[in-house]
């Protein structure tokens, strides 16, 4: 199985790459687009600002090209919120997958961002939590989040119910890390390349 | 439901084996302080965090010596998840800035050494394992790494330091109430009842502690069953 990471100014992905080797899979870390194209699964990582992410993937023709993607692909964290329609970090337009607004967290009593480990909760059907409790507790670092929506496949509460996951058909998305989440993130990943 | 606790391995003896075990044991995350301690150059200390990296499947923080955004790329780019500078910040504060502008601020923890001055009537930021005082009042520097981009504080009472009588509940939730990003109490933990009072008395988001964990005195999964008991939302 081929597995790409896509490769852009998000972050660094060395976390992923070693969850990944944890579970023995080998993978490529490329932005090169018949690459992307021609693999079994896409992971799509980041961590990041969102109007700085989109104006490189836009440069790279990366936005087009992921939104036309038809193999499995699991984007996490400000990976999950591009695949969205717009985003209010730096008040962009976004790859446009899902059409939710992704929404800055305001809070008086909580502290943001919103940082640590958190439980969430399945909704509907979601094979990336097969062989998971109905809730379980993943690692968060967030400041932005997308409301609960059609797409929503699990749920978490930060003073208010937001989306965990969020899937529509052959893109997954979670917005915590699954690659520093203990033994549930590593079931997730595995859930994902076993889809 | 939200909690967190932490384990850091100063003193450590073999890093990455003590990394994996506590990751296994239920630790939430893994903070390696005074690594330059361990190590004698940049690159070693590199493939070491790689190495630990490697090996755990929780959050993974790195302190000691960090001066640069050089250091941090090398760091982050061996697969640490976030880092934390102390006395770097203390000497040059527009290093919290320049970090979280290069980084975000989800990865830059400001560590802050305090002591109780009882002339002043007011507790200062101390540098050198808590030896040298400095001119910078803990609130108000909490506040300005805040300001600057800090993402989370890591506070370490110096009077409480090794005591094993309790976190200094009062001073942490003092910054806690001051602070709108997570504190990470330090210092002063001897039993497991003193984990239930920093996280409800002293309002800390996550609770460091060391030689209890490397000691065996108290076992994390143990610790964490005996939170939840009181009420502390745990992951377990």
């Amino acid at each position: 199985m081929e597995i790409a990471i896509i490769k852009y100014n998000a972050g660094n992905v060395a976390s992923v790459m070693y969850a990944l080797d944890r579970i023995g899979q080998n993978y490529q870390l490329t932005d090169d687009h018949e690459q992307i194209k021609k693999a079994d699964k896409v992971i799509f990582p980041g961590v990041g600002e969102a109007s700085t992410a989109m104006a490189y993937l836009k440069k790279k023709g990366l936005d087009t090209l992921i939104k036309g993607l038809k193999q499995p692909v699991l984007a996490t964290c400000i990976g999950m919120q591009l695949l969205c329609k717009h985003s209010e970090e730096g008040n962009v337009d976004c790859i446009g997958v899902f059409d939710v607004e992704v929404k800055k967290f305001i809070s008086k009593d909580l502290k943001i961002p919103h940082v640590g480990w958190n439980s969430i909760v399945k909704r509907g059907e979601n094979p990336l939590m097969n062989g998971l409790k109905e809730e379980e507790f993943v690692y968060f670092v967030h400041s932005f989040y997308a409301p609960v929506n059609k797409f929503t496949t699990a749920v978490c509460e930060y003073e208010q119910p937001f989306s965990a996951m969020l899937q529509k058909d052959n893109f997954y998305a979670a917005q915590f890390h699954a690659e520093i989440s203990g033994k549930a993130g590593e079931q997730i990943l595995k859930n994902f390349l076993a889809l | 439901m939200k909690g967190t606790n932490f384990v850091d391995l100063r003193d450590a003896g073999d890093p990455v084996e003590l990394g994996a075990l506590y990751a296994q044991q239920g630790a939430d995350e893994l903070v390696f302080l005074d690594i330059t301690a361990t190590v004698d150059d940049r690159k070693t200390l590199v493939n070491l965090v790689r190495e630990v990296a490697r090996h755990v499947n929780i959050p993974f923080t790195v302190g000691g010596g960090i001066s640069s955004i050089a250091d941090v790329s090398a760091l982050l780019n061996a697969g640490a998840d976030k880092v934390s500078i102390n006395s770097s910040a203390v000497r040059r504060p527009e290093l919290v800035d320049e970090l979280a502008l290069a980084f975000g601020s989800q990865c830059i923890i400001v560590a802050i050494d305090t002591r109780f001055e009882p002339a002043a009537g007011l507790d200062f930021v101390h540098t050198h394992g808590g030896r040298r005082i400095t001119e910078l009042k803990t609130l108000e520097w909490a506040r300005e790494v805040e300001n600057r981009g800090a993402g989370e504080l890591l506070l370490t009472s110096m009077d409480a330091d090794g005591t094993k009588a309790g976190f200094a509940c009062d001073l942490t939730a003092r910054i806690s109430s001051a602070a709108s990003i997570p504190i990470i109490a330090s210092g002063g933990a001897g039993t497991m009842e003193h984990f239930t009072e920093v996280f409800t008395a002293g309002k800390a988001d996550a609770g460091l502690a060391a030689s209890i964990f490397h000691f065996k005195e108290i076992e994390i999964l143990a610790l964490k069953n005996y939170l939840a008991t009181q009420g502390i939302p745990m992951r377990i």
